[in-house]
C-alpha cells in the first residue's frame, strides 16, 4: 500500500505528483485545487510523504507514516478556524518555513485554506515563494485557482483534482473500509464525490439518519409552521454534528492545558494559565462556529441534491437520481410543482448559502427565509 | 501647573493635595474605576510633556516589573531624558520587587515621573501602605461609583464640558446607557457636542437615548408589524442617527417576525402558558402578538421573513447603502400586511 492509494479517482494528478517526487518537474511552490471533499489536503499530504520518503511514498516507512499522521517534524499543515488568514500569521509561517529541515530532505508547509489569505497575507507569502530557500516547499490548497492571487498562481505549479466518480468512491469504500457494495453505492451517490462525507455516510449510522431527515424535508414544506420548524431542525442538527466532531478534541486540549499548568502552582503562573484558558475557549468557540457553518452548508448541499433530482424527473434529463431511494416522493413533488419553480428553489438555496457563508447572516434567519421560498 | 483634579469629576476628587509636578515624585493612583485612573495617568503624562515636549512615555504592567526594569528606572540616565513611566495593575507586581520600588520611591529621579496605578482591593495593600508613608508619594484615590453616584457623575461630567445636565435628565441617561462610566462619559460628550449651549433636560435626553439599541430595534419592528410605516421610518432614522447599528435593527426584526410567525403557526386552542412556550415568548407578549396577528397571513409573513434576511445580508456588506436597505426592509414588512 503506497501513499497514493487514498487519493480516489485522481489518476491524472497522481501521475504528475509521482513524476515530481522522482525529480521530474519538481518545484518549490504547488497549488492544489479541487471541489470540497475531492481531497486537496490529502493529495498535498501524500505528495509531502512521497517527497520525504526514500522510495517516493512507500507508505510503510517512518517518514511516510509520520507525514500522513501529521507528526513529521518537517511537514507542517497550516489550517485555520478563522474566516481570514492575517498577515501576522502568514509572516510567522514564512519565518518557520525558512528553517532547515530537521531530517534530510525538505521543509514542507501545506496551507489548507489558501483562499482565506488576506490580501496582505498573500503578499507576505508571495515574497517567500518568489525567493524560496533551497529546501523549502510550499503547498497551497484552494477550491479554485482563481481563489488565490494571480501573482501567486503564476509562481506555483498547479495540480487540479477532479470530482471522483461514484464508481471510484464506491470502489474505495469497499476495498479500503470493507463496506458492503450496496451501502457503498448509496454513500457514493449521496456524497456526490465528497470522499470524507462518503466515508461518514458509509460508516456511521447517525450520519445516515441525519441525512435522511434532511432529504425528506422538501415534500413536507407546505405550511409556514413546517418551514420554521424545518429551519430550526437544520440548525439543531448542525449544532449536534459540530459538537460531536469537536467535543473530544476540545476536552483533550483542555486536559493538556491543565497538565501543562497544573504542575506549577505559583500564583503568577496562575494568571497566565487563566489567560491561556481564555484563549483556548475563544479558539474552541471559533472552531465550533466554523464546524456549525460547515454542517449547515453540507445540509444545504443535501437539500440541493433533492431539488436537482426533482428537476431531473421534471425535465426527463438523465435517469440517475442522487436520492434514488426516495424516487416515489420526489416524483410526487415533481408532479405538484413546475420546473421554473424548482429552479427558483435551487436559487433560494444558493442565496441562503451565500447569506450565511459570505455575509454572516445568522443561520436560523437565512434558513427560515430559504424554507419559506421552498414552500409549495 | 499640574492639577489632575481638574480632569476628574469633583465628586471623585482625590483626597490629598496635588503635587506641584509629577516629575521627581511618585504619583500613586488607587481605586477601582479604570476611567478615573486613566484620566490621572493621562494628566500626569500631559504635565510631563508640557515640562519637556521631548519626554518619553512608557506603560508597563505590574506583573512585568523586575529588579532589572526597576534598576533602569532608578539609574541616572546617560542622556538624562525626561520620562513618564506608568505602571498599571500595581497589585500584580511580584513580591521580590516591592523593596526596590519603595527604595526608589523614597528618592525618585528628578527627571522621571513614576505613576503607579492600583485597582483597589486587598492585594498588594502592604506595598501601598509602605508607599503612602513616603513624603515623595502623592496619592489620588477614587471610590467605586455606585447607585446615585452614576447620575452625579454624569452631571459633573457635563460640567467639564461647560454644559448643564438636569438631575432628572441624568437619571434617564443612566437608565438608558447603564452604569458604566466610560459609556456615560461618551454619552454626555455626545450630548454636549450635539447641543452646544443648550440645557440638557429630560425631554432631550429621552428623545436622544430612548432605550438601548436592541430595545430601539424592537420598537421599530413593532411599528412595522402594526403597519405604522411612517413612525417606523422616523424611529429608524433616529436610531441610525444615534449610532444604533444596522445588524441590531435586523436582528430585532428577525426575532419579532419569527415570534409572530410562530404564533400564527401554533396550534389553536392551547392554554396561554403552553402557547407562550411554543412561540418562545413571555406570556405577557401574547396579547401583543394576538393583536398584531389579525393583519397578517402566512404569505405576508413569508414575504417579511425574506425581506429581513436579505436586509441583514445587506447591512453586513451584501448591498450598497445600509440605511437604504433598512428603509426598504421596513417598507416591505409593513406593506406585507393584509389590507383591511
Ligand atoms: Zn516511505
Amino acid at each position: 500500500m503506497t501513499v497514493w492509494d487514498s487519493l480516489v479517482g485522481q489518476r491524472h494528478a497522481v501521475t504528475a505528483l509521482q513524476d515530481a517526487a522522482r525529480g521530474q518537474g519538481m518545484t518549490h511552490a504547488w497549488l492544489f485545487t479541487g471541489p470540497p471533499g475531492s481531497g486537496r489536503s490529502n493529495a498535498a499530504l501524500a505528495f509531502a510523504a512521497a517527497l520525504q520518503c526514500g522510495e517516493q511514498g512507500c507508505g510503510g516507512c517512518d517518514d511516510c507514516t509520520e507525514v500522513l499522521a501529521g507528526a513529521h517534524p518537517d511537514v507542517t499543515l497550516r489550517r485555520t478556524e478563522k474566516v481570514i488568514i492575517t498577515v501576522d500569521e502568514a509572516r510567522r509561517w514564512v519565518r518557520d518555513a525558512g528553517l532547515m529541515p530537521v531530517r534530510h530532505r525538505w521543509q514542507i508547509i501545506i496551507v489548507e485554506d489558501a483562499d482565506r489569505l488576506h490580501e496582505r497575507a498573500n503578499n507576505a507569502l508571495l515574497k517567500a515563494i518568489e525567493e524560496p530557500t533551497p529546501r523549502t516547499v510550499w503547498m497551497l490548497c484552494a477550491p479554485q485557482p482563481e481563489d488565490v492571487l494571480a501573482t501567486i498562481r503564476s509562481r506555483t505549479r498547479h495540480v487540479s483534482l477532479a470530482t471522483p466518480t461514484a464508481e471510484d468512491v464506491a470502489g474505495f469504500l469497499v476495498e479500503r473500509h470493507g463496506v458492503s457494495e450496496e451501502r457503498a453505492a448509496h454513500a457514493a451517490r449521496a456524497s456526490q464525490g465528497h470522499i470524507g462525507r462518503a466515508r461518514a455516510l458509509a460508516m456511521e449510522e447517525e450520519t445516515r439518519n441525519r441525512r435522511r431527515e434532511v432529504v425528506s424535508l422538501p415534500p413536507r414544506l407546505t405550511t409556514l409552521g413546517a418551514c420554521l420548524q424545518a429551519a430550526a431542525n437544520i440548525v439543531d442538527i448542525a449544532k449536534a454534528e459540530a459538537e460531536a466532531q469537536t467535543d473530544a478534541q476540545h476536552a483533550k486540549e483542555l486536559r493538556d492545558l491543565e497538565v501543562l499548568y497544573g504542575a506549577d502552582r505559583k500564583a503568577r503562573s496562575l494568571r497566565s494559565a487563566k489567560a491561556a484558558e481564555r484563549e483556548l475557549a475563544e479558539q474552541h468557540k471559533l472552531r465550533l462556529k466554523r464546524k456549525v457553518l460547515d454542517a449547515v452548508d453540507r445540509q444545504l448541499t443535501e437539500l440541493l441534491s433533492v431539488y436537482r433530482d426533482v428537476l431531473v424527473v421534471q425535465t426527463g434529463a438523465g435517469s440517475h437520481l442522487v436520492n434514488e431511494e426516495q424516487r416515489p416522493e420526489l416524483s410526487e413533488l415533481a408532479r405538484r410543482t413546475t420546473p421554473e419553480g424548482t429552479l427558483h428553489r435551487i436559487d433560494a438555496i444558493g442565496a441562503a448559502r451565500e447569506q450565511i457563508l459570505e455575509f454572516n447572516v445568522p443561520p436560523l434567519l437565512a434558513l427560515e427565509s430559504m424554507m419559506v421560498a421552498l414552500r409549495g | 501647573m499640574w492639577n489632575p483634579d481638574a480632569t476628574m469629576a469633583p465628586r471623585q476628587a482625590p483626597r490629598s493635595a496635588p503635587a506641584p509636578s509629577p516629575l521627581g515624585s511618585v504619583t500613586l493612583v488607587t481605586g477601582p474605576e479604570e476611567l478615573l485612573n486613566d484620566r490621572v495617568v493621562r494628566a500626569a503624562r500631559n504635565a510631563v510633556l508640557k515640562a519637556d515636549p521631548e519626554a518619553e512615555s512608557h506603560d508597563t504592567a505590574g506583573e512585568q516589573l523586575t529588579m532589572a526594569t526597576l534598576g533602569e528606572l532608578a539609574a541616572p540616565s546617560l542622556f538624562s531624558s525626561t520620562r513618564c513611566v506608568a505602571v498599571h495593575r500595581l497589585e500584580d507586581a511580584p513580591d521580590e520587587v516591592h523593596d526596590g520600588l519603595v527604595d526608589y520611591a523614597s528618592s525618585p529621579d528628578p527627571d522621571v515621573a513614576l505613576v503607579l496605578v492600583h485597582s483597589g482591593g486587598q492585594r498588594g495593600s502592604g506595598l501601598l501602605n509602605r508607599l503612602r508613608k513616603l513624603p515623595t508619594v502623592h496619592e489620588h484615590k477614587s471610590e467605586a461609583v455606585k447607585g446615585r453616584g452614576f447620575a452625579q457623575f454624569a452631571v459633573d461630567e457635563a460640567g467639564t464640558h461647560r454644559a448643564v445636565l438636569e438631575p432628572e435628565a441624568a437619571d434617564a441617561l443612566v437608565e438608558a446607557v447603564g452604569g458604566d462610566l466610560r459609556a456615560l462619559a461618551a454619552a454626555v460628550d455626545q450630548l454636549a457636542h450635539d447641543f452646544p449651549g443648550r440645557r440638557l433636560d429630560l425631554d432631550l435626553v429621552r428623545r436622544y437615548f430612548s432605550g438601548r439599541a436592541d430595545v430601539k430595534g424592537f420598537e421599530i419592528a413593532d411599528h412595522a408589524l402594526y403597519g405604522r410605516t411612517s413612525q417606523a421610518l422616523e424611529e429608524l432614522r433616529w436610531a441610525l442617527d444615534t449610532g444604533v447599528g444596522g445588524p441590531y435593527v435586523t436582528a430585532s426584526f428577525a426575532s419579532a417576525v419569527r415570534q409572530l410567525a410562530r404564533y400564527k403557526a401554533a396550534a389553536r386552542g392551547l392554554r396561554d402558558a403552553d402557547l407562550a412556550r411554543e412561540v418562545g415568548v413571555p406570556p405577557w407578549k401574547l396579547r401583543t402578538l394576538r393583536d398584531q396577528a389579525k393583519a397578517w397571513d402566512e404569505q405576508g409573513l413569508a414575504t417579511a421573513i425574506r425581506a429581513v434576511a436579505s436586509a441583514d445580508a445587506d447591512v453586513k456588506g451584501a448591498g450598497g447603502d445600509p440605511a437604504y436597505a433598512l428603509e426598504r426592509m421596513v417598507l416591505t414588512v409593513s406593506r406585507a400586511r393584509v389590507e383591511r
